[in-house]
């Protein structure tokens, strides 16, 4: 079992080197049956599995992981919550989650360095300082709290936006939501996990699930095949991200979802230069700055179905483009790192949560470029649909019915870009 | 980068062309009497495979026609490329 993290315990263990620190999860191997048995050892799985402890007493849980935790998109996205979403479902969900946030590092005793530096999303146009508007008041509305910002408060903001009148895309105006920020995404991992096996749930790496077992006459889920063996259970969660219809062809049936590529870029580490989040959905980029002085770049998805985790040199260039337009003085800094993971996006750009059509079997995927700031109300709405059988209320729009319903929640309009 | 062989124009560059999705995929006739499952079932629910992939590529910044690939979406390797009235090709195990 591993010890509490506090100002105390790191004097201690300051004291004797810090060469006596426990292992912060077990890695025990699989018994035969768990109560639940969750695929997918990301953000999302793991906050599932502490979730059902936590919040429901059922700790008999199996956390079943192809690689090693925090692998897969969890470890590899740009960190960026917020909750600027357009629809009310969207909202409800998204800002549940940076409410979440906000108190996440002291309910897993880790710190995941929350810091709600704030988003500026940057305008090129009339008409997209209009749409802003409208966007932020509908916002407003749903409770999330957005502003509109002048052309000068944009570069009081970030002075070194690109403010010459004669630019190509030159800044007219912008929005803002000050309690967005970025968080530290291998923590959220790291913190779920070590709370979770606090908790009981075991957490099995390096094990792929190869097959999901089925009752022949009733058609339920009774289990899925790993590579460390059969492991029975009468429900099992998939959270897999890019890999969720590879995992829905297993269980015979198949998801509105395709894999895509997204890449992310890191530069040599810099003195402070931009204390925000700054985006630009014209320009089809975003950038922070790390604590350790790195520049944090993202853009749109390549334009394929890949499940090669790594990104082409197309979007590479449009996304390398559009910042050095948007912060031309960045066009000197030099990359350290890029890098892809395989995100998986339905035709609304809303996740799929929820039921499947095998009784016994969950669905928490659909995250596509987003799904980081939703790991917190994800976990906590896909443990209450395991525990109970009912989808949780802050999920019911986001059912794999909607797509016979055409009730789609279309969030590409509103988001824009993918963080 | 990958290098595309469009059916009519030879290897270009992939920042010529458009991507659009599965391949094969026929409109269910007649609209009316299809239902909303198989409707949904044509729009939206398409093969995502880990691995080959049949799909419609555009030559938008070349003659401007579709025609369909075979594409491996773990190596990126195209296997083929062949015309809209041409059947899926074979290819050896
Ligand atoms: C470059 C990039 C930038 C991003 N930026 C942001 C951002 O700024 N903000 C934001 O909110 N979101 C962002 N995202 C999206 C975010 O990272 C994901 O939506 C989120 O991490 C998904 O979490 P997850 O737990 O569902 O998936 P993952 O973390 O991908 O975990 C899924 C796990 O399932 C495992 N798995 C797959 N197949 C099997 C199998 N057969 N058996 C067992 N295990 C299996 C994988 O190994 C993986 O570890 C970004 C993504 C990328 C790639
Ligand atoms: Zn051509």
């Amino acid at each position: 079992m591993s010890e509490r993290y506090s100002a105390f315990a790191l004097a201690r263990h300051a004291l004797t080197g810090n060469r006596d620190w426990p292992q912060a999860w077990r890695s025990p191997e699989p018994k035969a049956a768990y109560d639940v048995i969750v695929i997918g050892g990301g953000g999302h799985g793991l906050a599932t599995a502490y979730y059902l402890a936590k919040n429901h007493g059922i700790s008999n849980v199996a956390v079943i992981e192809k690689g090693w935790i925090g692998g897969g998109n969890s470890g590899r996205n740009t960190t960026i919550v917020r909750s600027d979403y357009y629809y009310p479902a969207s909202a409800a969900f998204f800002d549940r989650s940076v409410t979440l946030y906000e108190g996440l590092s002291r309910a897993l005793n880790f710190n995941i360095m929350f810091s709600q530096r704030g988003t500026l999303t940057v305008a090129h146009s009339r008409g997209e300082v209009d749409f802003q508007r409208r966007l932020v008041n509908a916002m407003a509305l749903n409770g999330i709290d957005m502003r509109t910002v002048s052309r000068e408060e944009c570069f009081r903001l970030c002075p070194i936006l690109n403010c010459t009148p004669d630019a190509r895309y030159p800044i007219l105006g912008g929005m803002v939501q000050d309690r967005a920020g970025t968080a530290r995404h291998d923590a959220v991992v790291w913190g779920y996990a070590r709370a979770a096996d606090r908790l009981g749930v075991d957490i099995i790496q390096n094990c792929a699930v190869t097959g999901i077992r089925r009752d022949p006459v009733t058609g339920a889920v009774t289990g899925v095949e790993t590579e460390k063996g059969l492991i029975t259970a009468p429900k099992v969660g998939i959270a897999v991200a890019g890999h969720s219809t590879v995992l829905a062809d297993m269980a015979g049936f198949r998801l509105p979802l395709r894999s895509l590529a997204l890449q992310a870029f890191v530069s040599e580490p810099m003195k402070p230069v931009i204390d925000m989040v700054v985006s630009s959905a014209l320009l089809g980029v975003y950038v922070s700055q790390s604590d350790k002085g790195g520049l944090v770049i993202g853009g749109n998805a390549d334009a394929y179905a890949s499940y090669a985790q790594r990104g082409n040199l197309p979007s590479m260039e449009a996304t390398l483009s559009g910042l050095i337009e948007m912060i031309p003085s960045f066009a000197r800094v030099r990359l350290l790192r890029q890098w892809a993971g395989i995100v998986d996006y339905a035709h609304d750009s809303s996740p799929v949560l929820g039921l499947s059509p095998v009784p016994g079997l969950f669905l928490n995927c659909g995250w596509g470029g987003g799904g980081f700031k939703a790991i917190p109300a994800g976990g906590e709405t896909t443990a209450h649909t395991i525990a109970t059988g009912q989808p949780h209320p802050l999920i019911e729009a986001f059912s794999l019915g909607r797509f016979r319903e055409l009730a789609m929640v279309d969030e590409a309009t509103a988001a824009g870009i993918e963080h | 980068m990958l290098l595309i062989s469009c059916p009519w124009c030879g290897p270009r560059d992939e920042d010529e062309f458009l991507n659009g999705g599965e391949a094969h995929l026929d409109r269910p006739e007649p609209p009316e009497a299809i239902s909303d499952e198989d409707w949904a079932a044509y729009l939206f629910f398409h093969h995502n495979p880990r691995g080959m992939l049949a799909e419609r590529w555009a030559h938008s910044y070349g003659c401007r026609r579709w025609f369909h690939a075979l594409r491996d979406t773990v190596t990126h390797r195209i296997h083929a490329t062949y015309k809209l009235d041409e059947p899926r090709p074979e290819l050896p195990e």
